[in-house]
């Protein structure tokens, strides 16, 4: 009964726990009846598999099937039968497509022990996690975005599908993450092309399999297997709309880099090393269970693992011993084991990345527990590294395996400095039971979930997803089903516009041609300006001309300007409704220099449509918080609409006034800074706008005005690691520099590619709202 | 009748164990204390699916089990007979047969819990076992008699043989905050106790949170439990496992501030063979092997064994069991 060693009674009073093995038949009968070799599942088929690679259990180093690395033609085929089932597909309605995703639902739910089993063999993740965590997340998932497909048409009646979208996922929750890209992709009425991790395709294959169960079209979903290269063929590939990415960071900037300019839509949910706050009022023995679930599940290998562990300096000893006793208890061993916290990491590679990464430092003190450790397979012990500082290479880098690395603070302020201390912003954890620290800590921590009192949680209703260089896009709720579509309308192409030339001398008083920079006029640093005509050739006034380091100075400014991200709507709304006023009452100075500047008739209406904008945007200012999402908890989760921080915005030439307002308003009123760059064939209008700023009581720093080169600026601006977000409305095509540029710290970008925009349109609020905020979900569960 | 078994005397924690002592009332830890609900909720709640004991290592968990349980009759209807019945079952708590085919004969429950009337019957049918008696007492449940007569209770109960008493606390003390009170009580009590080992029921179920159910264990202890109890069984809500996990913190609390061991004891609403194995896992978990043991670790229960019962057979025999094919305690 046992393995021979022992009697009953010797474990009677041993107390052990003894094997307790999770059989993995059903899942080896699985890989037998498929011949333990797969092709590809392209237009509702597995094709004949090719040359490939081997997909091996890292706990043993077994072979477990061998996978078919695929060619430009298999992702070629794969992208046309995308596209080939892309229309019929959205054309069946969100109703008729929530009916296959729940029978999807159900398949998983109804195969759950399978899909387990087979995610732990291929993963090495312990058999608890697949079972208990990670398979019942992907059917609920899938039955929450049969609720989204069901609604979508009543609820988003404005927008429809991109068409086909380009997926790769990673290996650290093959299925979840699976899950969480084609449920929402499908939903929308998109098809797919997805890739899996190499080392983690199995259980992708076997939800291939589901489909053909499910009756799914063929060419809805399309698997294709292979490496990296393999995932650049996907992302790159011409006719992919949409790309959606969860991995490291590195391989999410190459894929910005690689699409920039292409138009498509891009997700990056990317690395992290969130932080782990324990104040000195937590209930430090659950602070200390919630760390085994921040860092030691699926061994440390989760872009949003607690890896930084801040505890308050009173406690540290304590909470430090406390800790390494708990890690005494863990059990580390064969994933298949019912009674294993920490697994196997997913390859022997990288046992060596984060063996190597250690070696590297000599810093802080480092413990693992004396627990017993198998001898083969790709293991890593639990380790805490205490006594590090926040210029550590391991307090800043991504660890991605089982290793906690920690420091001290000593007052909430220092916690949340250390926090945000940081090129990450995926996840923050804070514990204390002081409901007004706790809440009132969360909303600076730079991170796009916080989790209160806890760790990792996850639902489908909960939108997930990072800022800074975790990534942009949201996954769950109604925030990821709208990463997954796009305006209905079809856009109008946008042409460049010139400015005019002439000659003479400019009339009245000489006027110096300035920026507006932290509530100043500036001289520009080149000490460079520019005359500018109108339609008749007559000159209109001077322009400075901006260099970037005229950028960097009212990016310096915007940031100093924090406290405005920090007042509420109510006084938001007073000063935009203040700039609406003054606005107005220079309606006919502006009417009439958007008529020269622009040889047009209608700058009346454009004042008008400007101060109407502004009523909009104040409007708007205390009418867009987020919302409260059901999670299955007893709890609250808030997703919260929170500015994206420092806008750079490259204003409209169709409309120079109205286009500027639009903008900033929108930016003003969800709490950001901006940073403007005037039209430049029409920058008078936003010189004289700095004059209605002035006079407005707009706090120095929040707007900035520059008139320069838009495309001599676009690099400097999309580079700038200060930035969070670059916007694009020139008429001159910016959104590939901008995007390529903005790889460098992941910033959120918005351009035209392209495409016009009607200005005048009153009712296009929703885009410009979504991009000023990011998504922030607050996990509260309560009760005593 | 079965001799006894050499872990018998560690039914009694004096041998073992130095005996807690108490300290004096440490209010400002008192206030410390912290129990987030919903953090012990879930920990509670996934232990059962981190944890597993399989064959062999299962039957092994489930006799410790049945050499955990204060097997216990605490009914208006209590007889001699009755109780001379429940003892019987306190020698031989499985077939013999099983447990000879288990290596384990000779197992015996941890120990017979009663009213006061029924220790004297209860000693008599021991007699040579090594099994304790314990008393219920104070009061028992509500604990609202005159207070001399609660002390007077556990006076005559230890007069009469108890090896054990277990008390219930005033409720209303923890309710109001009034730990001196609490600590005075308690103190009483263990005085009272003299030789014999004291448990302090807590009656979790009416102390309306986790924290107080932190703050009263630590009270308790401070005041010289030797073991720390959850519920009279009369409760409308009895042993959970997020209150055993808050119980269990606080004794590890407390065992790290003065090197006391205090021993737990669950009571009430577990039936299952399968929830005995978490608790052990929680026990194992939180405080360590040490606690795994009947001076230390208790269940108050009268179904459970009978479902351990039916799980042995099962495991003997690969066949399931039926409750009639083993004799009533």
């Amino acid at each position: 009964m046992n393995d021979g060693t022992m009697t009953v009674k010797e474990i009677f009073e041993s107390m052990e726990y003894g094997p307790a093995p999770e059989s993995a038949a059903e899942a080896y009968a699985w890989l037998v009846d498929q011949g333990d070799r797969f092709g590809h599942f392209i237009g509702g088929d597995f094709t004949a598999p090719g040359e490939g690679f081997q997909a091996r259990n890292p706990a043993s180093g077994e072979v477990l099937a061998t996978l078919t690395q695929a060619t430009a033609q298999d992702v070629d085929d794969a992208v046309v039968a995308a596209r080939k089932a892309q229309l019929r597909w959205e054309g069946l309605g969100g109703p008729g497509r929530a009916r296959y995703l729940y029978a999807l639902a159900r398949l998983v739910q109804k195969n759950a022990r399978l899909f387990a089993v087979l995610e732990t063999l291929d993963n090495g993740k312990p058999i608890r996690e697949s079972r208990d965590i990670d398979i019942p997340l992907v059917h609920r998932h899938f039955y929450n975005h049969a609720g989204l497909a069901q609604l979508m048409d009543a609820e988003r009646p404005t927008m429809r599908a991109h068409g086909v979208c380009g997926q790769v996922i990673p290996w650290n929750f093959p299925l979840l993450m699976l899950a969480w890209k084609v449920a929402p992709a499908l939903a929308a009425g998109n098809t797919v092309v997805l890739k899996p991790a190499e080392w983690t395709s199995l259980t992708a294959l076997l939800f291939a399999d589901m489909c053909k169960q499910a009756g799914l079209p063929d060419g809805v979903l399309n698997i294709v297997t292979g490496d990296g290269a393999v995932g650049e063929m996907v992302v790159g590939h011409t006719d992919i709309d949409k790309v959606a990415f969860t991995g490291s960071t590195a391989v999410g900037r190459r894929i910005r880099e690689l699409t920039a300019g292409q138009g498509k839509a891009l997700t990056l949910e990317l690395g992290g090393k969130s932080p782990y706050i324990v104040f000195d009022d937590a209930d430090l023995d659950s602070a200390i269970e919630g760390l085994v679930d921040a860092i030691w599940f699926n061994g440390g290998q989760v872009c949003c693992a607690g890896s930084r562990l801040l505890v308050q300096e009173g406690i540290s000893e304590d909470f430090h011993a406390r800790l390494r006793e708990r890690m005494g208890k863990l059990r580390v061993g064969n994933p298949l084991d019912k009674c294993i916290d920490v697994g196997a990491m997913v390859d022997p590679v990288q046992v060596a990345r984060v063996r190597e990464m250690l070696d590297r430092s000599e810093a802080g003190e480092r413990f693992s527990p004396a627990v017993e450790m198998p001898e083969e397979g790709a293991y890593f012990p639990p380790t805490l590294i205490t006594g590090l500082a926040p210029s550590d290479g391991l307090m800043q880098d991504e660890i991605f395996g089982p290793v906690l690395v920690s420091t001290t603070f000593r007052t909430p302020d220092e916690a949340v400095t250390l926090a945000n201390n940081t090129r990450y912003g995926l996840a923050a954890s804070v514990w204390s039971e002081n409901l007004s620290l706790a809440l009132g800590v969360a909303p600076r921590l730079e991170a796009g979930v916080i989790w209160v009192n806890g760790a990792n949680m996850f639902d489908a209703a909960a939108p997930f997803g990072g800022v800074r260089e975790s990534g942009f896009g949201r996954e769950g709720g109604w925030a990821g089903l709208d990463a997954y579509l796009r305006p209905a309308a079809k856009p109008k192409r946008l042409n460049p516009v010139a400015g005019f030339t002439g000659s003479g001398a400019v009339e009245g008083m000489d006027r110096t041609p300035k920026h507006y920079i932290g509530g100043k006029q500036a001289r520009p640093d080149g000490g460079y300006s520019r005359v500018v005509y109108g339609k008749s050739g007559t000159p209109l006034g001077q322009v400075p001309v901006a260099n970037r380091k005229d950028v960097r100075n009212a990016v310096e400014a915007a940031r100093a300007a924090a406290g405005w991200a920090r007042t509420n709507g109510h006084g938001r709304a007073q000063i935009l409704y203040y700039m609406a006023e003054n606005l107005s009452a220079r309606s006919d100075d502006f009417a009439r220099l958007l008529n020269a500047m622009t040889g047009r008739r209608g700058g009346a209406a454009e004042v008008e449509a400007s101060v109407d904008r502004l009523f909009t945007w104040a409007a708007w200012a205390d009418k867009f918080a987020g919302e409260a999402v059901n999670v299955p908890i007893r709890g609250m989760a808030l997703a919260l609409r929170e500015p994206v921080g420092v806008i750079g915005a490259f204003c409209p030439d169709e409309a120079p006034l109205l286009g500027l307002v639009s903008v900033l308003g929108a930016a003003m009123a969800m709490g950001n800074r901006a940073v403007l760059v005037a039209s430049e064939p029409f920058p008078m209008a936003a010189m004289e706008f700095v004059q209605v700023l002035e006079t407005s009581d707009v706090p120095a720093g929040v707007a900035n005005v520059l008139v320069g080169p838009v495309a001599d600026l676009a690099p400097h601006m999309a580079g700038h690691a200060d930035i969070e977000a670059v916007w694009s409305f020139a008429s001159a095509n910016l959104s590939e520099v901008i995007e390529r540029e903005s790889a460098a710290n992941l910033k959120r970008t918005w351009g035209t590619n392209g495409h016009a925009r009607d200005w005048y349109d009153p009712t296009d609020c929703r885009a410009f709202l979504e991009a000023a905020t990011e998504v922030k979900t607050v996990w509260v569960p309560y009760g005593e | 009748m079965t001799t006894r078994t050499d872990t018998a005397p560690l039914h009694l924690p004096i041998a073992a164990e130095p005996r807690n002592e108490g300290v004096p009332l440490d209010l400002d830890r008192v206030a410390g204390v912290r129990a987030n609900t919903s953090a012990i909720e879930r920990r509670a709640s996934t232990l059962s699916g981190r944890r597993s004991v399989k064959n062999d290592y299962q039957a092994a968990w489930l006799c410790r089990a049945i050499s955990c349980i204060d097997l216990t009759t605490l009914a208006g209807d209590d007889t001699v007979g009755r109780v001379a019945r429940l003892c019987a079952k306190a020698r031989q708590p499985v077939r013999e047969d099983l447990l000879h085919a288990l290596g384990m004969s000779g197992l015996t429950v941890g120990a017979v819990c009663v009213y006061h009337d029924m220790i004297a019957p209860a000693k008599a049918a021991l007699e040579g076992s090594g099994i304790p008696v314990a008393a219920v007492s104070t009061g028992f449940p509500a604990g609202l008699s005159p207070f001399h007569l609660r002390v007077a209770e556990i006076e005559a109960s230890v007069a009469e043989g108890a090896d054990e008493i277990d008390i219930v606390i005033s409720r209303r003390h923890v309710l109001n905050g009034d730990w001196q009170a609490l600590y005075e009580e308690m103190r009483s009590f263990r005085a009272a106790c003299g030789a014999a080992h004291v448990k302090a029921i807590l009656a979790t179920g009416e102390l309306g949170s986790l924290r107080n159910v932190a703050r009263a264990s630590l009270v308790c202890m401070m005041a010289g439990a030797d073991f720390i109890k959850t519920s009279t069984g009369k409760e409308s809500v009895n042993a959970t496992l997020p209150v055993t996990l808050v119980m269990l913190r606080a004794i590890r609390s407390y065992h790290a501030a003065t090197g006391f061991r205090v021993g737990y004891k669950p009571a009430g609403g577990i039936s299952k063979a399968k929830d005995a194995l978490v608790y052990l896992a929680m026990i194992k978990e939180e405080l360590g092997d040490r606690w795994l043991r009947p001076d230390l670790f208790r269940f108050g229960a009268s179904s459970l064994l009978g479902d351990i019962e039916r799980q042995l057979e099962h495991h003997v025999t690969g066949r399931y069991s039926a409750g009639w094919r083993h004799g009533v305690g």
